[in-house]
């Protein structure tokens, strides 16, 4: 039986073994792209709603503060979704025949819950605790972004373990005061990071070895 | 064509769960087949092709579909929806009859803001400091200015866009009134107003109530109540 292939076959052959280790790392780098891309991360996506709420007419145009609906933010580690009544707070007269507003009237009528889609969706194995936060000084922005221009609501970052550990390892440059917790927009009167450093003192943020361990967040 | 059919066979494959077994051997037969027929270098580097994209959907579903068990374990996290139950609720609305741990309320007027007659009371229940006047404030700029407005005129945001007004507090009967009066309207709602009993904590609805006094008090004082240390500060102001 003659030879199959050709000698000039042979360095096809090279070229595939030495290509094959570039190709699998191109490969990781797609996929590690992939999975920190906006498509697998949900980030920046408007996610559907029953009803679409707009976060810029209720907190940009008519200046809510956020806790108005998310009550329990500074008590616990749950920002709260507003129950049904707190919308009837307002909407019992203003909109009230508004098509649009249907199913809050309907689920105030019969008690039955509106199934909010849930945007900011951590993984069960992280603990999270809005609580500590609040009262550390990080602001609501600093996670959720300008809601207050946000129409419909999407996801600000990408919530990935990376992100996290941004503020984790330098809490310095993201806390503020605590009145300014919920502000949106907030600008440093002075330095950010010196501000930032006097607050880490002064709340007592923990150093970066305890807030860097794998259990302060996988627990 | 044939290298089609073969990826596609081996991206099958994958949804097994022994990926990456025999990625290049899947089916030695049709490669041996394919060997003969061509005798071109290309055929040569036909598996490698499809090792690279076996090893991309792999990737590709190691970073999607594999994840979401550790993601969405089976436990409730807050407003985590429930099939056990008829209403889909996992948070359970309390037994009829039944005290949820720490909300006896036994203190009738801290919490109700009423005597034992039925009226409302004179007297806070607890010293008004500045520490809870401040705290009031801040509560009363979350929950009440978007109707009340910030000085308690009534003029808040939401009643100019078509909320029935209040009243202003800077009116002769809620001067007079209560503070337990006042507490009870924040717990129990009045006219168009919703109660904010879900909202605000006993203790956060106090404050409210002597943050609407010092309101009271600031937009119907005379010269005389200002301490004369900061009569001269004002005056200059002028």
């Amino acid at each position: 039986m003659s030879q199959i292939f050709h000698r000039s076959a042979n360095s096809f052959a090279r070229i595939s073994i030495f290509g094959a280790v570039f190709m699998l790392a191109f490969l990781g780098w797609i996929a590690f792209e992939i999975d920190r891309s906006p498509w697998q991360t949900r980030q920046a996506q408007i996610r559907e709603q029953p009803v679409p709420f707009s976060h810029v007419h209720h907190v940009g145009d008519l200046g809510l503060d956020c806790r108005y609906c998310h009550t329990t933010v500074e008590t616990s580690s749950f920002a709260n979704i507003p129950p049904t009544k707190t919308c009837m707070n307002c909407h019992s007269q203003i909109w009230s025949a508004s098509p649009t507003l249907e199913p809050v009237r309907a689920s105030f009528r019969t008690g039955t819950s509106i199934r909010w889609t849930r945007v900011y969706d951590l993984p069960d194995f992280v603990y999270f605790n809005h609580s500590i936060h609040v009262n550390k000084g990080v602001g609501c922005e600093t996670c959720h972004g300008r809601v207050d221009r946000m129409p419909l609501t999407w996801q600000e970052h990408s919530l990935q373990m990376s992100w996290c550990l941004d503020c984790h390892r330098q809490p310095e440059k993201y806390v503020r005061p605590r009145e300014f917790v919920t502000a949106l927009g907030y600008q440093p009167a002075g330095d950010r990071e010196e501000i930032g450093r006097r607050l880490v003192k002064e709340y007592g943020i923990q150093d970066v070895r305890t807030l860097t361990s794998c259990n302060t967040c996988h627990r | 064509m044939p290298t089609e059919t073969g990826d596609r066979s081996r991206e099958s494959e994958v949804g097994r769960p022994r990926p990456g077994v025999g990625a290049g051997h899947a089916r030695p037969a049709a490669h041996l087949d394919r060997a003969k027929v061509g005798r071109t270098p290309s055929s040569a580097r036909d598996p490698l092709v499809a090792l690279f994209a076996l090893a991309a959907v792999l990737l590709a579903l190691a970073s999607s579909a594999c994840r979401q068990d550790m993601h969405d374990q089976p436990k409730y996290i807050p407003l985590r929806p429930s099939d056990f139950f008829a209403d889909g609720r996992s948070e359970r609305p309390l037994a009829e009859g039944t005290v949820a741990r720490g909300h006896l309320n036994g203190d009738a007027e801290y919490y109700t803001g009423k005597g034992p007659d039925g009226q409302p009371v004179e007297a806070f229940p607890f010293p008004v400091t500045k520490d809870i006047i401040e705290r009031g404030g801040q509560r009363f700029d979350i929950y009440c200015a978007p109707c009340h407005g910030r000085l308690g005129d009534g003029g808040g945001m939401i009643v100019r866009r078509g909320f029935r007004r209040p009243p202003s507090y800077h009116i002769d009967r809620l001067r007079n009134a209560p503070s337990g009066y006042l507490y009870g309207v924040i717990s129990s709602g009045f006219g168009a107003m919703q109660d904010y009993a879900a909202q605000i904590e006993p203790r956060d609805r106090w404050a409210i109530v002597a943050y609407v006094r010092a309101l009271q008090l600031s937009q119907n004082a005379s010269i005389g109540d200002v301490p004369p240390e900061a009569r001269e500060q004002l005056e200059a102001r002028k």
